[in-house]
């Protein structure tokens, strides 16, 4: 363990520098957030992670953002155990029925002011699985959406940057 | 009749599985309840899927004798049929999810209980010629573990991780688990109602997300059945670079799951570690194939992209550096006796259930079990490649661990061999034209695949015009998710997410 840890002090940083915003949709989001959340939130967003029906494509993603190379935590943002504890649901995959409850309620739980993220295609309008008996099309359907992060699955690229796109607009409101 | 063998005990059975267009044996009632006790008690024979259609059940077995396999149909008008799981428990789920399904009813099933269906959808019985209205259902009644000072534990859905839903119902005494229970069906997305009579395109996209991590094995399983159902051979070039996105998917999701199983005793710099060379994988990926995960790239005929002079030489990259660091993680793995202390001995499964339950991949691997669908049932490059199959047999968190590593070290080799051969590959064509090869009639077939969890069992049948009429993927985890049940006994719950990451099972991949 010596050998990698003295290898980890000599080599550079594998972390790549955070991606460029994209301004417009910035302002956009910005301008719908206000001024008490910014208050509450300064610089730092808590988020929960809510399945609610995905091929666990995005969550290996998901998953991505926080090894070293994105290190998602030098941003102030990290994920949290508990509704309770977040500001953020980032929420992948169709709206599965047999989800709809548990969303709904993970929502509930979570404080305001809150933000809900829907990650990716399925996310967005149900994805390939829309038309099903058991998928009511987006999460839209169950709880209020925020901000959309395109993508099957989106990269961490993406990922990264609608959160932090989040975060400035949080920061700037 | 413990020591008979498939080939004498049903029609069509044979060891050339996905060769060609699939025959079926049709038997009546008897034959198939005869089958089922021949399974139970014949320890070569494995349970590789059961499914249904409105009006007929089918199962999928396999003798490891001579690894032939048969597909059965039993048709039933009644509406019921003889329980497979009544004699042989991995069909359990099985039929349950088939009764939510389809309303075919299991006699004497000894677990009733529904498993997919949890009352939230518009229709009971969605996939039956005639489903019904939904009717409330009663609430789930879990199964009862009774005694002094026991009390429950209920996670999930929704858990504290960034993974998939499912609700597990610990009942503990003290620390010590004496019974787990799950509930699955969480992310139920009705998907073989979606490939009803749907064109084999769209059929292919939607296999490929019935569970992401699994996305090329799955595609590769439903493509590979396509093509036997059409009697269409994808072409050689769309066979090495088929294998080797199968094996750039194995070495990214073992790679993820070791530094995750290790993240999971708090050893975060193995997770770290892990997790770069899982990126790079992945950035490789995006190179040579333009996806991360690959999803898309494997088409029935053949695959959708083929791999620049970029991407050969970003994948070459990628396996040297994983072959200079991987050592490194090993030897710290190996080293670190505080992780080993959280992993030798913790959740063991036996050889027995292993085998009972075909389990596929590094579980059934670390348990003696030492099928692998690219050396079992070969299937093209893999006749022409060589690897080992590492098998170990104390059954523990650690020796999942070990099969992952040693796995690593195989596909590595694999990678380098199929990089080498498809160099020397003359042959430009990407997809053979499934189109063309149009059967004037109705055709099935049927594929087993290795993924990076085990075998991928698909079915399909094509309808007179090519289009997709009907579709069954069985994912490995449907025989695996039962196993964490009875490994996790005895262990403290603290070690539950050990055990359970250690098996690493698909949520979408089963709840379909």
């Amino acid at each position: 363990m010596r050998r990698l840890l003295f290898q980890t002090l000599i080599n550079r940083p594998v972390t790549e520098k955070a991606p460029r915003l994209d301004d417009g949709e910035l302002a956009e989001l910005a301008a719908r957030v206000d001024v008490a959340a910014r208050r509450r939130l300064g610089r730092s967003l808590s988020i929960r992670e809510v399945d609610s029906g995905s091929c666990n494509g995005c969550e290996l993603e998901i998953h991505a953002l926080n090894n070293p190379i994105y290190d998602l935590e030098r941003f102030g943002i990290h994920f949290v155990a508990s509704p309770r504890h977040a500001d953020v649901l980032l929420v992948t995959g169709p709206l599965a029925l047999n989800m709809r409850e548990a969303l709904q309620r993970t929502y509930v739980a979570t404080p305001g002011p809150k933000w809900v993220v829907a990650v990716g295609e399925c996310a967005i309008n149900g994805g390939v699985f829309a038309g099903s008996y058991a998928v009511a099309g987006g999460i839209a359907d169950a709880v209020p959406v925020d901000l959309v992060i395109q993508g099957c699955p989106p990269s961490p690229e993406q990922l990264l940057i609608g959160l932090l796109t989040l975060l400035e607009a949080t920061a700037r409101a | 009749m413990p020591d008979s063998r498939l080939i004498d005990a049903v029609e069509f059975a044979g060891n050339r599985l996905g060769e060609g267009p699939l025959h079926r044996a049709v038997v009546d009632p008897i034959a198939w309840e005869s089958l089922a006790v021949t399974l139970a008690g014949n320890r070569n024979w494995s349970l590789l899927a059961q499914w249904a259609e409105p009006d007929t059940v089918h199962m999928a077995l396999l003798d490891s004798a001579d690894q032939s396999t048969a597909v059965v149909s039993l048709p039933c008008p009644s509406r019921r049929y003889p329980s497979i799981g009544r004699l042989h428990p991995p069909a359990i789920r099985l039929e349950r999810a088939i009764r939510d399904l389809y309303g075919l009813e299991s006699e004497h099933s000894p677990d009733p209980r529904p498993w997919l269906d949890h009352g939230a959808w518009p229709q009971r019985h969605p996939l039956a010629a005639m489903p019904t209205g939904q009717a409330s259902l009663p609430p789930y009644s879990f199964l009862t573990a009774e005694g002094h000072g026991l009390h429950q534990i209920a996670v999930g859905p929704v858990h504290a991780g960034i993974i998939e839903p499912g609700h597990f119902r610990f009942t503990a005494n003290g620390e010590t688990v004496v019974r787990l229970e799950e509930r699955l069906g969480y992310v139920h997305k009705g998907i073989e109602s979606l490939w009803c009579d749907c064109d084999l395109e769209r059929g292919a996209r939607i296999a490929g997300r019935i569970s992401g991590d699994s996305t090329v094995a799955t595609s590769i399983a439903f493509a590979r059945a396509v093509e036997a159902a059409l009697g269409v051979v994808a072409p050689p070039r769309a066979q090495w670079l088929r294998a080797l996105m199968g094996e750039l998917e194995r070495i990214a999701n073992h790679l993820g799951d070791i530094g995750a199983i290790c993240n999971d005793a708090s050893f975060t710099l193995l997770h770290a570690h892990s997790g770069v060379l899982r990126e790079r994988v992945l950035r490789a990926c995006r190179i040579a194939f333009g996806h991360r995960l690959m999803m898309d790239k494997v088409v029935p005929g053949g695959v959708s992209v083929d791999v620049g002079s970029d991407g050969i030489e970003a994948i070459r990259y990628v396996i040297e550096e994983i072959t200079r660091r991987f050592p490194q993680l090993v030897e710290l793995y190996d080293d670190t006796p505080s992780l080993q202390d959280r992993t030798v001995g913790t959740g063991v499964l036996s050889a027995e259930l292993a085998s009972q339950y075909a389990a596929g991949g590094f579980v059934g691997r670390a348990s003696g079990r030492g099928f692998d669908a690219r050396r079992a049932t070969p299937y093209a490059p893999y006749d022409a490649l060589t690897f080992d199959v590492p098998v170990r047999t104390l059954g523990d968190v650690n020796e999942r661990v070990w099969i992952r590593i040693l796995e690593v070290d195989q596909s590595l080799g694999l990678v380098r061999q199929i990089v080498d051969r498809l160099a020397l590959e003359q042959g430009r064509e990407l997809v053979a034209d499934v189109a063309l090869r149009r059967n004037a009639t109705v055709s099935e077939g049927i594929a087993l695949v290795e993924g990076f969890r085990g075998d991928v069992f698909a079915w399909v049948r094509i309808d007179d015009r090519g289009r997709l009429a009907r579709c069954h993927v069985r994912d490995p985890s449907w025989f695996q998710w039962p196993l964490l049940e009875a490994v996790v006994e005895g262990n403290i719950v603290a070690d539950f997410p050990l055990c359970n990451k250690s098996f690493n099972c698909s949520y979408s991949g089963h709840d379909l």
